[in-house]
């Protein structure tokens, strides 16, 4: 094993742990010797399941109703101290909402540097390497921290496949969250569920995603209805994001989600960088764009050279026949 | 309304459109060309200035890292409205990662505070275009001591605290902290305007301070590639996805794209 100790960090979904948390533990089982889990919220029930995918310890932080990011670091920083020699060399935080907020704070608090966006991590001799994906991934930059501190790694959801099995319910230790002062103050007042159908956009099968090539705002709901009928999940190109038509959250691509869908159906995207980054891991995809030159046509395995308010209600027809 | 000291951070960055490449020497990023400010960033400039007016008065300050001394793109941020600038330039930050970053801008908002009576809120994109490792905000908040509310869809203040609507991957959470915070926002949390002209040359005489390092008293090996503490191993080609077939539209294509669904066993 490259290394002895690894934390992931594993944040919470749907009244258990998030997928991406189980698929950092798949990639830290091939690296350290021993994987420990940190757990906060509804995740802090799930040491069968994240013992089951490695955990031998799960480390639960109570953040009742503050934001997750300093009260986990805190407790981390803390736990880290009072485990002296059996601290672990990596933490490994998904590159999401609230892994990012985690790692901003334990960097500042442990003076370390942070290697974010990490589309893959391997070793070499004895050294954890991250891969990143730059220039829309056609190049692949491999990097390493020349400090020895802990080394904390964000990275992206769908680098590594969940893989269970690999032993009974981890040990749960409760890590207490030492005084946050002003900067743990922060409360959240509520929280709000859309009510959305369907699988989530990093874990659907099919993803039907939406661009500027659409047209108008309000076309967006084809992309919906399609992702529907599909049984897939509706996305975003950055463009239509930055315009205000979807929120935030649909975003794919590189200040946005990645994903490996088994199929991804691009609406109206011409194939900027900046949005290839994030769906090139696709087993298909299929294009829909008025422009021949558009780079989306060089990656696809079906393109359509057409008018998409034309051909979309056709193809949306078309499925609700079948 | 008690009057609101705005930080906005802006990034310059070279135009985004522009085919990128590494500096076979260092294996970093090159950052070169035209800059111009960062389009996450005018969504902070813009909710500064409205937080400011609803406020009945204060003033919005941009807080800018530039190891060339570029100037241009926060510019553009006082030509939509903000006050005045604080550029941090010198050789020195070439390479800095984003705890780097972080270090600087936070001296830098520090100072923008004294001359005042503080900085009330610190605004920034959620990430930066180019860089995207998205954790400087956070950074910058657990550097001066402050809460961070990240991901902002809707932000308000009563001059006292300030609340949020914050992203989430289910819907939003409505969050609260009392000020000073940080905040970073979401494209699409407000509509950023455009400049008239005489905004645009208006903005030329407004004050932006170009400082080096040394003025925040930090020292260069706290930034640039000694302080990232990380190194580039290889650089490598990713492997190429191949063109399929490529075929317009004739009327029909829907047909199309149903059976090649079909063959994929998705319908």
């Amino acid at each position: 094993m490259a290394v002895e100790r690894i934390w992931v960090v594993v944040e919470p979904a749907g009244g258990g742990a998030a997928t991406n948390g189980l698929e950092l533990l798949a990639g830290a089982r091939g690296l350290a010797s021993t994987v420990e889990a940190v757990t906060f919220g509804d995740a802090n029930g799930a040491a069968t399941i994240l013992g089951d995918h490695g955990a031998a310890t799960v480390l639960t932080v109570d953040t009742g109703n503050a934001m997750a990011g300093v009260p986990v670091a805190a407790a981390i920083v803390a736990a880290l101290e009072a485990r002296g020699s059996d601290r672990p060399t990596a933490i490994l935080l998904p590159q999401t909402y609230e892994g990012r907020d985690i790692a901003g704070r334990l960097s500042v608090a442990l003076d370390a540097p942070v290697l974010a966006n990490a589309v893959g991590l391997g070793h070499d001799a004895g050294r954890l390497v991250a891969e990143h994906a730059v220039f829309g991934g056609s190049t692949i930059v491999k990097a390493a921290f020349t400090t020895d501190r802990v080394q904390l790694f964000l990275v992206r959801p769908k680098t590594f496949v969940a893989e269970g099995g690999a032993g009974a319910a981890g040990t749960v230790e409760a890590l207490p969250i030492p005084d946050t002062g002003r900067p743990g103050a922060t409360t959240v007042l509520a929280r709000h569920t859309e009510d959305r159908q369907g699988p989530k956009l990093d874990e659907a099968a099919v993803v039907v995603s939406g661009g500027r090539g659409l047209g108008a705002p309000e076309r967006y709901a084809l992309v919906e209805e399609l992702a529907r009928l599909l049984n897939g999940a509706p996305g975003a190109t950055r463009a239509i994001v930055d315009a205000g038509w979807v929120p935030y959250s649909y975003q794919v691509g590189q200040t946005g989600k990645t994903v490996k869908p088994e199929v991804y159906v691009a609406v109206g995207i011409s194939g900027a960088t900046q949005h290839m980054v994030g769906m090139k891991g696709a087993k298909k995809i299929i294009a829909i764009n008025k422009d021949r030159d558009a780079p989306i046509f060089a990656i696809c395995d079906l393109g359509i050279v057409g008018d998409v308010t034309k051909i979309l209600p056709k193809l949306i027809d078309a499925l609700k026949n079948r | 309304m008690p009057p609101m000291h705005v930080a906005v951070c802006v990034k310059q960055i070279p135009d985004p459109a522009a085919p990128g490449r590494l500096d076979p020497a260092t294996r970093t990023l090159v950052r070169e060309g035209k800059f111009v400010m960062d389009d996450s960033d005018s969504y902070g400039v813009e909710m500064a200035l409205q937080l400011v007016q609803a406020a009945g008065g204060g003033a919005v300050t941009v807080i800018s890292m530039a190891p060339g001394g570029e100037i241009k793109g926060v510019r553009e941020a006082l030509a939509m409205g903000a006050d005045d600038a604080i550029v941090v330039s010198d050789e020195a930050l070439r390479g800095s990662d984003a705890l780097s970053t972080a270090k600087v801008l936070a001296a830098a908002v520090r100072r923008a505070g004294e001359a005042g009576g503080g900085i009330d809120l610190v605004l920034a994109a959620t990430e930066s275009t180019d860089g995207y490792t998205g954790t400087t905000p956070v950074q910058v908040a657990a550097l001066l001591g402050l809460p961070s509310i990240t991901f902002a869809k809707k932000v308000t203040s009563d001059g006292v605290t300030v609340t949020v609507e914050r992203q989430t991957d289910e819907g939003h959470d409505d969050v609260q902290a009392a000020l000073p915070a940080l905040v970073t926002l979401t494209a699409g949390s407000v509509e950023p305007r455009y400049p008239a002209f005489k905004a645009i040359m208006g903005a030329k005489s407004k004050p932006c301070q170009v400082i080096g390092l040394a003025d925040l008293g930090l020292a260069a090996s706290d930034v640039g590639f000694t302080g990232a503490r990380q190194e580039i191993t290889s650089v490598v080609a990713a492997a190429e996805r191949t063109a399929g077939e490529v075929v317009e539209d004739d009327g029909q294509a829907h047909i199309r794209i149903v059976s090649y669904l079909e063959s994929l066993k998705v319908v």
